[in-house]
């Protein structure tokens, strides 16, 4: 409940405050009860799941999560995938926001080519990225046209054998398909900042990285946060581009959730890797939302 | 002075972005629409001749055994989704653009912290949850993770509509004797539909993109995804590309549409 709501309230006429609360008391409660039964609820069960048997209370679910072979690469690599591709979604995303900013003809349809991946499932990103980099694909004929490599040799991006080199076409898949989003939430900052305050500086005679440095980011931070948080929380479920990609062979927390459930049948490890994400995805929030709290308080 | 050296690096960045995000979809759609001896060779070509191009790799998919059925399921489970999701998620917006009460301050802030939340794991605790039910393996289960996933974004823009479309009219309406009821249906709706058309396909796309969860709650009737996902591995080059091809494009025509929408109710403008 904010300062706000309760400024409003008109004191001495409770009579048409009381029956705007029943008003949207009844617009509101649907959709809170569906929310409850369909998103709060099943993040319990979770990990009630996880840590519960017909005999109560129990820890073996999560110690066969921890003690599997794949966990520990599970766990590595998304951390990699997520620590390799928000620094370069963030980069990219800047960039392509300050170049739709500078407003010069065109920018009109670069702002729509650049926001097409938002449309794209992380499956169809998965394929088509697929097709670039299995060892007949594009990215080989480009080399080869090239003359990067010699004519008949083939560079074998999606072999299981180096597990860097795969991680590494996740991560060009994955800044493609979502650096979309983090363009559209930077570049509705980029125009909420008032033009004055850029047009002060270039009169002082500010240079551009001094104008992006002390006067863009810093206004830009609330918008950095929210896509930061939202992106980190999207990155922890990475799934179909990883299998698309490399048939599964680089694991992923999300990817033995589900073969852990479909393969193996035990939805109780599966529940165990689904609380794990939720774990770490709120203390992500957390530390997000304490953030956003130091900058409210310091205004 | 300024932008004389600035404005053609600006383009050629912007270009070069550009590139990097068209083509591969061009590429993709070169192998949807390729003979199976275009897709198999090696090096490729990077465009059709007359004999290369077919629309045989697109049939041969389309015919492929449960691609049909799963397509079917695909749509109705967005059907579904958008039903529940505008019906839940528009009254919800309308409260929260025109009054103050208690708790909407709460409220809000609920629906944004569900953004904080992995909607991913949803999928395996509905399950049980879904046997119990009886609503395990179809589509209704799958439409019900889809609307958890799609209402609070419904919620937060259907508010952003409403609180676009001016209160004055609805009062005017309401001086003039309309009900309230009459005033929402007859002044507010109307000028509404526009964003709630567009927030409809952005639910539409959510669903008909959306993997994870379909997989895990179907295995004899799945969507799309969920079928291509689980058979990637067993399938063809030609399926695949095809596959691929035919999941992108439906959302990729439906952002379109909306792509003056995208950009509002993110709170972009190009002045």
């Amino acid at each position: 409940m904010g300062p706000g709501a309760r400024r409003s309230r008109p004191q001495g006429r409770p009579s048409p405050m009381s029956r705007n609360n029943r008003i949207a008391l009844m617009l509101l409660a649907p959709s809170a009860l569906f929310l409850v039964i369909f998103f709060a609820w099943p993040m319990v069960q979770a990990i009630l799941l996880a840590v519960r048997d017909d005999d109560g209370f129990t820890l073996s679910y999560l110690n066969r999560m921890v003690d599997d072979r794949n966990f520990g690469p599970a766990l590595r690599n998304t951390a990699a995938i997520i620590i390799l591709v928000i620094p370069l979604q963030f980069i990219l995303a800047l960039i392509m926001a300050l170049v739709v900013s500078a407003k010069l003809r065109g920018s009109q349809t670069l702002l729509y080519i650049f926001a097409v991946p938002i449309a794209v499932s992380d499956l169809a990103a998965g394929i088509v990225w697929f097709s670039i980099f299995n060892e007949s694909g594009f990215l080989n004929t480009f080399l080869a046209n090239v003359g990067a490599v010699a004519a008949g040799e083939r560079v074998f991006w999606l072999s299981s054998a180096s597990e860097w080199r795969l991680l590494g076409t996740v991560v060009v898949a994955e800044v493609w398909r979502a650096t979309s989003i983090v363009f559209v939430i930077l570049l509705a900052g980029l125009q909420s900042i008032p033009e004055d305050y850029d047009e002060a500086a270039q009169v002082f005679g500010a240079s551009f990285w001094d104008r992006l440095w002390r006067v863009k980011l810093p206004l830009l931070r609330p918008s950095i946060q929210v896509a930061l948080i939202l992106r980190t929380i999207l990155a922890f479920q990475i799934f179909a581009v990883v299998i698309a990609l490399t048939g599964g062979a680089t694991r992923v927390l999300s990817l033995e959730a589900f073969t852990w459930y479909r393969r193996l049948q035990n939805e109780h490890v599966a529940a165990a890797y689904a609380a794990l994400i939720l774990v770490i995805s709120m203390v992500v929030a957390w530390i997000y939302l304490r953030t956003i709290r130091t900058q409210e308080r310091q205004q | 002075m300024r932008w004389v050296s600035g404005r053609g690096l600006t383009y050629l960045i912007g270009v070069a972005v550009a590139m990097f995000i068209i083509i591969p979809i061009y590429l993709i759609a070169l192998m949807a629409f390729g003979t199976d001896d275009f897709i198999n060779q090696f090096p490729k070509q990077f465009i059709h001749t007359a004999e290369t191009f077919t629309t045989e790799t697109i049939e041969f998919f389309w015919n492929f055994r449960g691609v049909q059925e799963s397509v079917v399921a695909s749509l109705a489970v967005a059907g579904i989704t958008i039903v529940l999701s505008l019906g839940l998620g528009a009254p919800a917006g309308y409260a929260l653009a025109r009054y103050r009460f208690r708790g909407d301050d709460a409220y809000r802030l609920g629906i944004l912290a569900t953004r904080a939340f992995p909607v991913v794991i949803l999928a395996v605790p509905l399950v049980t949850t879904y046997i119990t039910w009886g609503i395990d393996d179809t589509v209704l289960g799958i439409a019900l993770l889809h609307t958890a996933m799609a209402l609070p974004t419904t919620i937060l823009v259907t508010a952003s509509v409403f609180v676009g479309v001016s209160t004055d009219l609805e009062a005017a309406a309401l001086t003039l004797g309309c009900t309230r009821r009459e005033a929402f249906r007859r002044i507010s709706l109307p000028l509404a539909l526009p964003g709630l058309a567009a927030s409809t396909i952005f639910t539409f796309v959510l669903s008909w993109n959306e993997v994870f969860g379909a997989a895990v709650l179907s295995s004899r009737n799945p969507t799309l995804p969920a079928k291509l996902v689980t058979q990637l591995g067993e399938s063809s080059l030609r399926f695949r590309f095809a596959g691929g091809f035919f999941i992108l494009v439906p959302a990729l025509i439906f952002m379109v549409f909306v792509r003056r929408y995208l950009m509002s109710l993110w709170g972009v403008r190009l002045k």
